[in-house]
């Protein structure tokens, strides 16, 4: 080890020694931007040709792939929208994931003030059992989950998709949030309660709004996490009718073979992933930070 | 909750310790019930209870729609251990989880150092210019749906009218040009892992940059006036100082690539050629909802739980082994 490491600040010496910095410098940041951008458009490229596939009529799609479209066949994208049922799976997707994300949002902001401001027996266990919620796979429950929802009469329903959602991003929701609310000085309530707001008034108008931070970052990972999920939905919601994006995408894509409209799955695709890219691309300085404060905690 | 009541209007000197307790009023028992009972409800009905259930499930012979749920007791589990198609499953999750999370943080790594050190200039360690535009490409995998990752490498792989095959023909391999990738059990595997780790990559590469971002600067020049090197400074500076959050990139990886339903799913429903690219999951969801065999497939659920447990358990041992502990004494 001693020799190598020796080795190598003799290579670093040596490379600077002629000129002390500047053309090293250069060469390395030269390398580092090649490096990036290969990575770039290795991200880039398959999307690009989703994109352009997705104009192309299935004979050219399975023609040579590095081809352009002879025309722009914007046909493909009406019948994604309509004859593949994308158009009902994203107005399905679209109720689930909002009706969801405002119930665990409300909730969840719910759960974590009282467990993280007010001291009763059995705190620390709710806690801890969320904890535990968050880290056991949901496979584990698919099976008595599927079960339970049959007994509510709540299997292949909108509605028995979105309690789940927000059963299961529940604990993450909580576990995030707590530290939020834990971090706000107490003398607000203190002075809330003096002022004669009860516990209702002072969390919905004091409290809730100090939170806002903490609750723009925790809606933005519950949104995209429950606008991807699969799994609940393959297992709980069978009816192709309420079918959410990401089913109907893998049941569109799983047709029995060659009956498949090529050029319209690419569509479904773009039509799929490009809402969520825009507003990733506008929000994506707040997204970026909310990754940050999340991963640092 | 009785005392407390008396307490308080009870005056002045009691109050000031027991300031927290106020009356049971109808705004506060509301209050507690509506705000704590209602997720509590939610989450006991939808979250707990099937956990709790399925341990109970996993020892019965339950099939679901017959009647008949007899406790078998470890029957379930005993012939999981004999079943070579579900150990065949466990081991291809374990080479996901160790494979996806190391490749995964070591190309992240490298891409968030070159994007923090990797700027020109000999006086201070730079970020490199212009690097936000690589930050947000590389970020893009995070918001598409994984399903939707999946087929777009899937129609990528396909041989002929893939773009894969078609580009590795036209730089002159021309042994790839009817290539089934996923059709092939020699490859089937490392390109599923390949798309796993397309997808992660530029999450933690964003997250990594924010960690590195966090280290004090003069950590950096101080290695740099000491004549390391910028390879040294990342590999003896760098790494250390965010082990953290290296560790929790590592459980987080790990946890998604023993799920790795939704990837399999998309790239070879069937479990691949020789099922080379079955996951524990996929295994699970067949034998429950086509096959109905619920009792047998909790057990495995069971096993999938006690896999993710022992994962995370092992990734805190190796780390407090390998000196994660040390660090935090020392600083």
């Amino acid at each position: 080890m001693t020799t190598t490491t020796a080795d190598r600040a003799d290579l670093v010496a040596d490379s600077r020694a002629p000129h002390p910095g500047s053309r090293e410098g250069r060469g390395v940041a030269t390398t580092a931007h090649i490096a990036l951008i290969l990575w770039s458009l290795l991200v880039i490229v398959p999307l690009l040709w989703t994109l352009l596939s997705s104009f192309k009529s299935t004979q050219e799609v399975l023609g040579n792939p590095l081809t352009l479209p002879h025309k722009l066949r914007f046909e493909n994208y009406a019948n994604a929208w309509t004859t593949a049922g994308i158009g009902r799976y994203f107005a399905n997707t679209v109720i689930v994931v909002g009706c969801a994300l405002v119930l665990v949002m409300i909730l969840g902001a719910m759960c974590a003030y009282v467990l993280a401001r007010f001291t009763f027996p059995g705190n620390r266990l709710i806690y801890y059992s969320m904890l535990a919620g968050l880290t056991f796979p949901v496979f584990l429950a698919i099976v008595p989950l599927f079960f339970t929802l049959k007994n509510f009469g709540l299997l292949n329903t909108l509605p028995g998709l979105i309690v789940t959602y927000v059963a299961f991003a529940l604990p993450f929701t909580v576990f995030f949030l707590h530290s939020f609310f834990k971090a706000l000085p107490g003398e607000i309530y203190e002075a809330a309660q003096i002022d004669g707001a009860g516990e209702w008034r002072t969390f919905f108008s004091v409290m809730l709004p100090m939170a806002r931070p903490g609750m723009a970052s925790v809606a933005i990972f519950n949104f995209l996490g429950l606008w991807n999920q699969f799994l609940l939905p393959v297992a709980l919601n069978t009816d192709s009718k309420n079918y959410v994006l990401s089913q109907g995408m893998a049941s569109f894509a799983s047709q029995a073979g060659y009956a498949v409209d090529f050029g319209a799955l690419f569509a479904a695709v773009v039509i799929t992933v490009a809402p969520v890219l825009v507003v990733y691309i506008i929000f994506q300085r707040q997204l970026q930070v909310s990754v940050t404060a999340g991963g640092v905690k | 909750m009785t005392t407390t009541q008396e307490a308080v209007p009870g005056g002045g000197p009691k109050r000031s310790a027991t300031r927290r307790r106020r009356p049971l009023t109808f705004d506060r028992i509301s209050f507690m019930v509506v705000f704590l009972g209602l997720p509590l409800a939610v989450f006991v009905v939808f979250v707990v209870s099937p956990f709790v259930q399925a341990l109970y499930y996993s020892l019965t012979d339950w099939s679901g729609f017959s009647a008949g749920q007899n406790f078998i007791g470890f029957d379930n589990y005993v012939k999981l251990f004999h079943d070579d198609i579900f150990l065949k499953a466990v081991r291809n999750n374990i080479e996901l989880a160790i494979v996806v999370p190391i490749v995964t943080i070591v190309l992240a790594l490298t891409l968030a150092t070159l994007v923090t050190i990797g700027g020109s200039g000999t006086g201070t360690v730079r970020g490199l210019r212009n690097s936000g535009y690589y930050r947000i490409v590389s970020f893009f995998p995070y918001v598409i749906p994984a399903i939707v990752i999946g087929l777009i490498w899937a129609q990528v792989f396909t041989p002929g009218s893939g773009i894969l095959d078609a580009v590795l023909s036209k730089i002159g391999l021309h042994q790839f040009e009817n290539y089934a990738w996923l059709g092939d059990a020699r490859t089937a595997m490392p390109a599923s892992m390949f798309v796993m780790i397309w997808g992660f990559v530029g999450f933690y590469m964003v997250l990594f940059i924010a960690a590195i971002r966090g280290i004090d600067p003069e950590v950096f020049e101080a290695a740099r006036i000491d004549g390391a090197g910028r390879f040294r400074t990342a590999l003896s500076i760098t790494v250390p100082l965010i082990r953290d959050n290296v560790q929790t990139a590592y459980i987080y990886l790990g946890i998604a690539a023993l799920d790795a339903f939704v990837y399999m799913q998309a790239l070879n429903p069937g479990g691949g050629p020789q099922n080379s690219t079955l996951v524990m999951p996929q295994q699970l969801f067949t034998t429950a909802f086509t096959k109905g065999q619920f009792g047998y497939s909790t057990a495995m659920g069971v096993v999938l739980a006690a896999v993710t447990m022992l994962f995370a358990l092992l990734v805190f041992v190796v780390n407090a082994l390998t000196g994660g502990r040390e660090r935090k004494v020392r600083r």
